[in-house]
């Protein structure tokens, strides 16, 4: 007993330098040689950093690209879902606004062509995606909303579509905003 | 869609082409052979003259276990005082505060277990500190511990007759510097290069293009998240695990992390052939094992990519499938393909919300951790199969007529009562406490708690149920996911789950090892042609039916209550 309650000491010990100190080091070590040097990507406008590359903002200006709805608001000191229920009756009726408000911020729009993914929120709150549909359905608005011609700004969506072998095609909307900026 | 079906098809095939050859290298590495990695020979020799251990020096069952109990119990009472007092201690950038004692309690067992349910937030919960002094040191050496236990397992069958399990200090350490250190070295750069952040840097402020001001937490993230994965941990550095896109940045990301949960745990299974060489019985039971974790994929992913039936009165598209609680990035199908694989293999990291899979998914993924044999985790999932095993033995025996025998061994009244009373631990703990839970939530809602019943359920209804059924079940089965909706933070839940917690893994260990030992130690029979062949497809389909009809009895009433009505109601 005393004789395994000694090395368990000791070991501990070993393991704790070799997995807690050495190891985080270590990948520490190599985070700084990747893109952002192991702080996250960063994506600056005009030398200022506007966001992360990986972390979605919030946008509900009708003037940009709007994201999915976040159970945190896009706080991303945090992160969460609404983990709610598929057959949740309030949470039914919170998509039912969604789709509401959605359709009179964006005339001319009819409920079939709004994808799911733009009235339900993301698993982490701080999806940096849409779906290409989902940022094809608001190109009307922001044609009228900019007055920039509708096939500009599809052109300047179709651009933005960032395709993969096997995953989804998505289109990340800080991006998107950003390139939106600078058309003109 | 169907790109994103084959992408899951495609992870799989992988993983089994990985886990094959690593199978192999694990039997070579506990026998003593020589491998690619016997350069580590002087570091580990090292570690045994400064901790004053043999590595040679034999354990029989008994002693084997003492040690192995000798310095969990170490390690829970380390992580519980140190969570507790981490607000004092170095490496806080973001000033967070020690945990409440009922919290440490339950997040010190939580990680001691292999488990990682996680009552808290990593973000606001934790410090840079404890993720990795706590923590992470948690996730290497629980899942050490897991293997080492196998191989004492093992070790009762590769001999006719033996009291030598082996020993444990050897097998533990091995288990950290000959696979999970190394692997965990190559999954951490992969991530690291995919954008998941590896710096000591504190959250960021930033003003963002819409000019709200946000802060972004960050962390040393890459190397938890490697070992979370490979040693069937789960628990996240994020709050939201690998759906948060630091955790899991893009599809390739996400692929790796899928293969790091089921890479160790299927090449255990080859691993037992080849180090037993019986590699026709290894076959046999990833026969059996895969069979039901392909039927489930199948299943999720089907009811996933088809949407939430309620939406379809709401009359929008759902050609991506159901997206409430999942990222486009990561799309439907590999959501559903992880929550089959998190749950078979007791992982429990989560890279969608499970809290919002449509009810057959969730009904799914709840089967799959009462079975908690399918792979399972590090070491323990093939000590949750042998228990089947024993069972079906038994019942084989009974039916043909004839002593029952396993490995050579006579299987007798002893081992069968140990194999027994643990399935019936599993099936008592969880639809007791389940009860105890949902007789608070309906009988005493306003009783003057700090968080009160009523307030615990994020959802009504039979969904309700399911939430309070999966805490239960993911803490029994030491998985860690949760539907998260649950306000499992306070003293009720904490002190709860923490009990089944410790039940629920160091039982389903102690009883195979001391079933091992005891069978071990008796006279050899060697085969003859009235002997049950465990090796046999006859005896695998076998096994299934005894994994089916106990499950199916301990708890097709609780899944009526939770998941089903929930389907048969939308």
């Amino acid at each position: 007993m005393k004789k395994n309650l000694f090395i368990s000491i000791k070991l501990t010990m070993v393991m704790i330098i070799l997995c807690a100190v050495l190891y985080p080091l270590f990948v520490a070590g190599i985070g700084k040689a990747t893109p952002g040097g192991g702080k996250g990507k960063t994506i600056s406008v005009n030398g200022k950093v506007v966001g992360y590359e990986n972390i979605g903002q919030k946008f509900t200006d009708d003037k940009y690209f709007n994201g999915r709805p976040s159970a945190v608001d896009y706080n991303s000191g945090g992160s969460a879902g609404s983990n709610k229920g598929p057959s949740n009756p309030d949470y039914l009726q919170v998509v039912k606004d969604r789709i509401d408000t959605f359709l009179v911020h964006n005339p001319g729009i009819k409920k079939e062509e709004i994808p799911a993914d733009l009235v339900t929120a993301s698993g982490s709150g701080l999806d940096p995606h849409i779906s290409p549909a989902a940022a094809y359905v608001q190109v009307k608005r922001i044609s009228a909303v900019r007055a920039i011609a509708e096939n500009k700004v599809r052109t300047l969506v179709q651009k933005q579509v960032e395709k993969t072998i096997l995953g989804p095609s998505v289109v990340n909307v800080l991006k998107l905003n950003i390139a939106l900026d600078n058309l003109k | 869609m169907n790109s994103e079906i084959l992408g899951t098809i495609l992870i799989f095939l992988i993983t089994l082409l990985l886990a094959y050859p690593l199978g192999k290298y694990i039997a070579k590495v506990f026998a003593g052979e020589k491998t690619i990695t016997n350069f580590l020979n002087p570091l580990e020799r090292f570690f045994f003259r400064i901790c004053g251990i043999n590595p040679n020096e034999s354990m029989n069952w008994k002693q084997f276990l003492k040690a192995m109990l000798t310095i969990n119990m170490l390690w829970l009472v380390y992580a519980f005082f140190t969570l507790v007092f981490q607000d004092k201690l170095p490496l806080n950038p973001d000033g967070n505060p020690g945990q409440t004692p009922d919290l440490a309690f339950n997040t010190a067992i939580s990680f001691l277990v292999n488990c990682n349910l996680q009552h808290y937030s990593g973000e606001s919960g934790l410090t840079y500190f404890t993720q990795l002094f706590v923590i992470t040191f948690l996730q290497f050496v629980s899942a050490a511990t897991g293997i080492a236990a196998l191989v004492a397992l093992l070790n009762a069958f590769k001999e006719k007759t033996t009291q030598n399990l082996g020993n444990f200090w050897n097998y533990f350490v091995k288990s950290i510097t000959r696979l999970l250190l190394p692997l965990s070295i190559v999954v951490a750069i992969i991530l690291a290069f995919n954008g998941t952040p590896a710096s000591f840097d504190g959250k960021d402020t930033i003003t963002t293009l819409q000019g709200d001001t946000v802060q972004v937490s960050r962390g040393p993230a890459a190397g938890m998240i490697a070992i979370k994965q490979l040693g069937t941990n789960g628990g996240g550095w994020f709050g939201v695990n690998s759906a948060h896109p630091l955790e899991n940045p893009n599809y390739i990301t996400n692929a790796v992390e899928t293969i790091s949960i089921l890479l160790i745990p299927i090449a255990l299974v080859f691993a037992l052939g080849f180090y037993l060489n019986k590699r026709k019985l290894a076959n046999v039971i990833f026969g059996v094992m895969t069979f039901l974790f392909v039927i489930f994929c199948a299943i999720n992913i089907y009811y996933e990519t088809k949407g939430n039936p309620t939406f379809d009165n709401l009359g929008i598209v759902q050609t991506a499938g159901s997206m409430e609680g999942k990222e486009v990035r990561l799309g439907a199908a590999a959501t559903a393909f992880w929550s089959v694989a998190t749950t078979s293999t007791s992982n429990g990291s989560v890279n969608g919300m499970h809290d919002s899979l449509t009810p057959v998914s969730g009904g799914i993924i709840l089967l799959d951790m009462m079975i908690n044999a399918l792979y399972g985790g590090v070491g323990v999932g093939i000590l949750n199969y042998v228990i089947f095993i024993i069972i079906a033995v038994f019942i084989s025996g009974l039916m043909v007529g004839r002593t029952p025998e396993f490995m050579g061994h006579k299987v007798e009244a002893r081992e069968v009562k140990i194999a027994a009373l643990i399935t019936l631990l599993s099936a008592f703990l969880i639809k007791g406490f389940t009860a105890l839970a949902a007789y608070m939530v309906a009988h005493h809602p306003d009783i003057a708690w700090q968080v009160k019943p009523e307030a615990w359920l994020n959802n009504p209804s039979y969904h309700g149920f399911s939430e309070m059924l999966y805490e239960y079940t993911s803490a029994n089965a030491n998985n860690g996911s949760g539907f998260e909706g649950l306000s499992d933070n306070n003293i009720f839940w904490n002190i709860s789950t923490g009990i089944i917690l410790l039940l629920g893994r160091f039982l389903p260990i102690i009883a195979p090892i001391a079933i091992a030992g005891l069978l071990a130690k008796k006279k050899f029979i060697p085969d003859s042609p009235g002997t049950l062949r465990v090796d046999s497809v006859t005896f695998g389909v076998m096994t299934l039916a005894v994994i089916l009809i106990l499950t199916a009895l301990s708890y097709l009433p609780a899944l009526a209550l939770g998941p089903i009505a929930e389907f048969l109601s939308m």
